[in-house]
């Protein structure tokens, strides 16, 4: 094959934007996770492990945990809406189904923080439910919903319920009926087809829903700031905090590096499911 | 009664999805500063975001990296998947994996692998930050879509260009390009889309010379309510509904045709 110079543009093109944008500034952020901090340069040698010791500290270690539990809180509501809703979507025709995820993307043209704003209009003590709940008398006094772990749960579950139902959907898509007619034939009822046909093959599904669900939930420090109030609820309020306020930037780093660890472990399971999936011939080759 | 169910479980989860929404629009119109509170309808708020010069140029800056992260996404990422589709090239499989660490990598994480590179090449926070960034981000979306159209269409057209002598280039744009188009207006779409609702990338790679939506807006509701964010939440969603009708009228003309 010849060297046409447009061929060898954009593979240059690929490689370099590649390189330069995600490769290097991961490979710093790893580094700078094992440097020492410093107020002038930001971040010097020697190299220290310092920055992983601390996480371990129980401040921080609380802050960690409370934000897997939020985090895991509003995946599993993700989840429970979102795979009835894929699975009703799903069975819709193309048109039908077409609209509905047309539905899901326009609330993100008003940007996600400005939705954020919003929930807080209607969680708070003047808001539109505990207007509601007080107009129909089910309520004296307005209920404290907004700056609790309620609130926090309530808007991480609304900005990201769209993430988690369009991989479902696809899912539900790919899956093969004929697996489960053959279920049905055999004398299979609904709860047996469900457990032993459907759930196992749309895994792959739930796997990618969650990954993209469960740690982009830990990062949202907007949604803590505005509907937590002013405490340090989530993994992300710390990592901002580090770089933009108090620039250590070692022990932001630190965070960040396991958090993509956390996310290597989360991929591993989602090929582990894949290939299950593979196993059971109930999809084509599915890469991505 | 399986379908009432449906019909009722569908209606719960878009309640959720439009609520808000609908708050924010319903009050943009309010006389009084609280939606529960109606006054009357009112242009007020709206006269008072277009007198309140740093939210407008926000917002101005907001629509415009959208646009421009948008496009330059669009034909970046339509370029990539074209090279990976057609091209055996050396770390190619390392390519595919670096856009997939994109597409699954928390916000946060990508936030600061910005910030950083930024910061280790000189390159100052504002305008071209934001730019790069955004166009990062959405690259793997657009990759995906092209990708994925290129995927169900024949080779031996291509071949055949190639064999009467066509150069890589003019095949491009003769036969790949109107192939790929609807793909890559979607790409454009989903790319507009993602860069309009970020908020945490932004918030790391903006400077103090070029503020955009999400950082502006945080400063005025970290406390109390602000009308004009309703007035913004509103045009914004025009605004795009807008171009998105405009731009699907024009797909189906160029199908049809």
């Amino acid at each position: 094959m010849s060297q046409s110079p447009f061929r060898r543009f954009i593979i240059i093109l690929t490689l370099a934007w590649l390189a330069l944008f995600v490769l290097a500034p991961h490979f710093l952020v790893v580094l700078t996770s094992v440097m020492t901090p410093d107020s002038e340069h930001l971040a010097v040698w020697p190299m220290t492990l310092d920055a992983y010791a601390r996480i371990w500290e129980p401040l921080y270690a609380d802050v960690f945990w409370q934000s897997l539990a939020l985090s895991a809180k509003a995946t599993l509501i993700c989840l429970l809406l979102g795979y009835p809703f894929a699975y009703i979507v799903a069975k819709m025709s193309p048109a039908w189904r077409a609209f509905m995820m047309f539905l899901m993307i326009i609330p993100f043209w008003t940007n996600s923080l400005i939705r954020t704003y919003a929930i807080k209009l209607l969680l708070g003590n003047k808001g539109l439910f505990n207007w509601v709940l007080e107009a129909i008398g089910v309520i004296d006094a307005p209920i404290q919903m907004i700056y609790t772990e309620f609130a926090v749960v309530f808007g991480l579950t609304y900005i990201l319920l769209p993430f988690m139902a369009l991989p479902l959907i696809s899912s539900f898509d790919k899956l093969d009926k004929d697996l489960i007619e053959a279920g049905h034939d055999l004398g299979a009822g609904f709860w047996q087809r469900f457990y032993h046909i459907v759930l196992p093959l749309t895994m792959p599904g739930v796997v990618a829903g969650c990954l993209i669900v469960f740690l982009p939930a830990m990062g949202m420090f907007y949604v803590a700031d505005l509907l937590g109030g002013a405490k340090n609820l989530l993994l992300g309020n710390i990592i901002k905090n580090q770089f933009l306020v108090v620039r250590d930037w070692p022990f932001g780093s630190a965070f960040s590096v396991t958090l993509i660890v956390i996310m290597g472990m989360m991929l591993w399971l989602y090929y582990a499911a894949n290939k299950k999936v593979q196993r059971m011939g109930g999809l084509d080759d599915q890469n991505l | 009664m399986i379908r009432i169910f449906k019909s009722g479980f569908l209606g719960l989860i878009f309640l959720y999805l439009y609520l808000p929404i609908l708050v924010l629009v319903v009050n943009s119109f309010n006389e009084s500063k609280y939606g529960y509170d109606w006054k009357g309808f009112s242009w007020r708020w709206y006269e008072k975001l277009w007198n309140n010069d740093a939210l407008m140029d926000a917002f101005g800056n907001s629509l415009l990296i959208a646009c421009l992260s948008a496009t330059a996404a669009t034909v970046i990422g339509a370029l990539m998947a074209l090279a990976i589709y057609r091209y055996k090239f050396p770390l190619k499989k390392t390519a595919g994996s670096l856009l997939f660490v994109v597409m699954m990598s928390p916000d946060i994480v990508l936030a600061i692998t910005f910030l950083v590179i930024f910061i280790a090449l000189g390159i100052q926070l504002g305008f071209w930050s934001l730019l790069i960034a955004h166009i990062t981000f959405c690259l793997p979306f657009v990759v995906i879509t092209v990708y994925a159209q290129l995927k169900g269409f024949d080779d031996n057209l291509l071949e055949a260009a190639q064999d009467l002598g066509a150069s890589e280039s003019r095949i491009f744009r003769l036969i790949i390009l109107p192939i790929i188009l609807p793909a890559v207006i979607s790409g454009w779409l989903l790319s507009f889309t993602l860069s309009l609702d970020d908020v945490i990338i932004s918030s790391f790679v903006t400077g103090p010379g070029f503020e955009i939506l999400p950082i502006r807006v945080f400063s005025m509701v970290k406390v109390g309510i602000s009308p004009e964010v309703n007035v913004l939440a509103t045009v914004l969603l025009f605004i795009s509904l807008t171009l998105v009708t405009v731009v699907t009228l024009l797909m189906k003309r160029k199908t049809e045709a």
